[in-house]
C-alpha cells in the first residue's frame, strides 16, 4: 500500500504552504515561460534570468496542487544561482527520479542512495513515483524551465 | 408496473448487493463510490446479460439467417425498444439511434442535422454550464459554415440566467442544453425552455447524460426534439450512447459515418443510404453493450425512477446540510444549496486544499471522487475555479458514504491546514 505520508512529506507540505521564489521578474530581460497541465488545469509561469551562462534569478507564479506547487518551489531553490550546465544536470537527475518506476524495466539505472543524497530536499518528491497520475504534476515546472532554457540558447 | 411508478420495496442496500464492484476493499477499507456522475456501476444483471450474449448468442446482427444470429439481432433491437419505452419515444424504436456515447451523439447532431440545416449567421444557443461535448461540436460546425454559438449565462446561484432569454433567442435555430449539470447538479427547466424554443421556431436538443439515471425521462411530455445520453451513466456498459429524435426529423437527416449497415444499396456509381436509425449506425454495432443496456433499463424500471429520485434527493439534502454545518465554511459547495431542482452531484471547493490533493487523500479512505474541470471549462472560468472535487450519488449510495466522505475531508483539512 502506498501511504499518503510517502507522497505528502513534511518538506513538500512546507514548500506548498510557504513557496520559495514566488513572484515575477521584469520581462525582458527575464524570460517568461508558461506551462499547462490540461488534464487538471494546473498552470505555471516561470521567469528566468540567464546572464553569462548562469541562471542568476528565477521566480514562479501560477496555481496547482500541492505536488506541482511544492515541486516548482523546490526546483527554484535548487537551481537559482547555478550555471546553466549544472541546472540542466539537475533537471536530468530529477526526471530520472520521476522515471523511477520505469527505470527498473528499461536500461536506465534507478537512482542510488548517493544520487538521492546529492539531490537534497528534492529527494522528498521521490514518493510521487508511487502515484503515477501525479508524476505530471511534479514535472510540470521542470519541463517549463527546460523549455525556457532551450529558448534562451 | 409502469416505469417511473414508486415502489415501496426500493432498498438501496439491495441495489448495493446487486453491484459486484461495491464489494471491493481498497486500502483495507470497503470502497465508497461517489463518482456515478462520471460513470455508474453496473449491477450483476447487466454484466450477466453481456456475458450471456458472448457465451450463448454471439453473432453479427442483421445479416445471418441462423439461430444465434437471429437471437443477437433480437437482443440488439430489443435494447432499442427498451430505450424507446424508457424515454417514452412517441414513434418507438424507429426513433432510437445507437452511437458510441453521448459525445458521439452530439457530433452526430452537429455534423448531420446541423450541417444540413444551419447556415452562416444561424444561432445555436447553449449555456455556460454545458459539458464540452455540447460545445466543441458547435465550434467545429462554426468553422465549417459560420454559425454563431451563443451562451446563456449562469447566475451566482448556479442556475441559468433567463432574464434576457427573449433577446438571446434572436436568430436561434437550435437550443442545446443540459438537463442536469455534471458539475453543479443544477436541473434546468427543460420543459419550459422547449416551449420557449418552439415559440421562436427553434428546435431543442437535450443533453440527458446526467439526468437520465436520476430523473424520469419522458421526451413526449418534455416536448423536446433531440435527447442524447450514454449507457454507462445509467448502470449500463461503456461504448454505447443514444440519440433520440422525432421520426420526421430523423428521416431528413443525412448519414453521418459511411460503410456497411447504413446503406440500402451500393453501386459502382454511388450509394443509397438506409432508412431509419440504421442510416446512422455504420459498421458492426456494440451488440454486447446493447444487451447490457437493455438489462440496465429493466433494472432501473424495476427500481422505479421515482424511487431513485427520492432516495438521491434525501442523500443530497443530508449531505448538503452536513457539509454546510461540519466545516465552519471551509468546505464550499459549488452548486445550489438546496435540493430544489437539483440532483446528487456535489462539487466541492476545500479551503487551502487543491482538488487533486482532496481526491488523493480521499483515495486513502477508498473514497472515489473526481477532481478536475469535469469537461466544463467555460463554467469553471465563470466561477474562477481551476477545478473542483466532485462527489456524486447513485441508487446504491447510502448515508454511510457521506459519513466516510466527511471523515476523509476532515483528514484532508487537517493534513493541509
Ligand atoms: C452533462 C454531460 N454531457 C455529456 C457527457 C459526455 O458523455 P460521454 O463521455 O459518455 O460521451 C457527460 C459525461 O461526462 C456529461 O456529464
Amino acid at each position: 500500500m502506498s501511504s499518503l505520508e510517502d507522497l505528502y512529506r513534511e518538506v513538500i507540505l512546507d514548500h506548498y504552504r510557504s513557496p520559495r521564489n514566488r513572484g515575477e521578474l521584469p520581462s525582458p530581460p527575464a524570460r517568461r515561460v508558461e506551462g499547462f497541465n490540461p488534464l487538471c488545469g494546473d498552470e505555471i509561469v516561470v521567469y528566468l534570468e540567464v546572464r553569462d551562462d548562469v541562471l542568476v534569478d528565477i521566480k514562479l507564479t501560477g496555481h496547482g496542487c500541492s505536488i506541482s506547487q511544492s515541486s516548482s518551489s523546490l526546483m527554484s531553490a535548487a537551481v537559482k544561482g547555478k550555471p546553466v550546465s549544472q541546472v540542466r544536470e539537475i533537471i536530468a537527475n530529477f526526471k530520472q527520479l520521476m522515471m523511477g518506476h520505469e527505470a527498473t524495466l528499461g536500461s536506465d539505472e534507478a537512482p542510488t542512495t548517493a544520487d538521492l543524497r546529492a539531490m537534497g530536499e528534492l529527494a522528498a518528491l521521490q514518493g510521487v513515483v508511487k502515484f503515477p497520475v501525479r508524476i505530471k504534476c511534479a514535472t510540470l515546472a521542470w519541463n517549463t524551465l527546460a523549455q525556457g532554457l532551450d529558448e534562451s540558447d | 408496473m409502469a416505469p417511473g411508478e414508486p415502489v415501496s420495496s426500493f432498498d438501496p442496500r439491495r441495489v448495493r448487493a446487486d453491484t459486484p464492484l461495491l464489494r471491493r476493499v481498497i486500502n483495507e477499507r470497503p470502497i465508497t463510490y461517489l463518482d456515478s456522475a462520471a460513470s455508474s456501476l453496473p449491477p450483476r444483471a447487466v454484466i450477466e446479460a453481456m456475458s450471456r450474449y458472448y457465451e450463448m448468442r454471439h453473432a453479427n446482427v442483421h445479416r445471418g439467417v441462423y439461430q444465434t444470429a437471429n437471437e443477437a439481432t433480437a437482443i440488439y433491437e430489443g435494447a432499442r425498444e427498451a430505450i424507446a419505452r424508457f424515454i417514452n419515444a412517441p414513434a418507438g424504436a424507429n426513433e432510437i439511434v445507437f452511437t458510441k456515447n453521448a459525445t458521439e451523439g452530439f457530433n452526430l447532431l452537429a455534423k448531420s442535422w446541423g450541417h444540413k440545416n444551419l447556415k452562416a449567421g444561424d444561432v445555436v444557443l447553449v449555456s455556460e454550464m454545458e459539458h464540452h461535448a455540447n460545445i466543441v461540436p458547435w465550434f467545429q460546425l462554426r468553422e465549417v459554415n459560420g454559425i454563431e454559438v451563443r451562451f446563456i449565462p449562469v447566475n451566482d446561484d448556479f442556475r441559468l440566467d433567463l432574464t434576457d432569454i427573449e433577446s438571446l433567442m434572436e436568430g436561434v435555430k437550435l437550443v442545446s442544453l443540459t438537463a442536469m449539470s455534471n458539475v453543479l447538479g443544477t436541473i434546468n427547466p427543460i420543459k419550459d425552455l422547449a416551449a420557449l424554443a418552439h415559440r421562436h421556431g427553434a428546435l431543442i436538443a437535450v443533453d440527458a447524460a446526467q439526468s437520465v439515471a436520476h430523473s424520469p425521462s419522458d421526451v413526449t411530455d418534455l416536448d423536446v426534439d433531440f435527447f442524447i445520453f450514454s449507457a454507462h451513466k445509467m448502470l449500463g456498459p461503456t461504448g454505447l450512447g443514444v440519440v433520440w429524435t422525432r421520426e420526421a426529423i430523423l428521416d431528413q437527416m443525412p448519414p453521418f459515418l459511411g460503410g456497411g449497415g447504413m446503406i440500402a444499396d451500393v453501386r459502382v456509381d454511388g450509394y443509397t443510404p438506409a432508412n431509419g436509425p440504421s442510416r446512422f449506425e455504420a459498421g458492426t454495432p456494440p451488440i454486447a453493450e446493447a444487451a447490457g443496456l437493455g438489462a440496465a433499463v429493466l433494472y432501473l424500471e424495476g427500481l422505479g425512477m421515482a424511487n431513485i429520485v427520492e432516495h438521491e434527493r434525501n442523500l443530497t439534502s443530508d449531505a448538503l446540510s452536513r457539509l454546510a454545518s461540519e466545516f465552519d465554511g471551509r468546505v464550499r459547495v459549488i452548486g445550489p444549496s438546496d435540493t430544489h431542482s437539483r440532483g446528487g452531484v456535489i462539487s466541492l471547493d476545500v479551503e487551502g486544499v487543491h482538488p487533486h490533493d482532496v481526491a488523493q487523500v480521499l483515495d486513502q479512505f477508498a473514497v472515489c471522487v473526481r477532481p478536475g474541470h469535469h469537461c466544463a471549462k467555460p463554467l469553471m472560468r465563470r466561477f474562477n475555479l481551476a477545478a473542483t472535487a466532485r462527489a456524486s450519488f447513485g441508487p446504491y449510495s447510502l448515508t454511510r458514504d457521506t459519513d466516510v466522505l466527511i471523515e476523509a475531508l476532515h483528514h484532508a483539512l487537517t493534513m493541509f491546514g
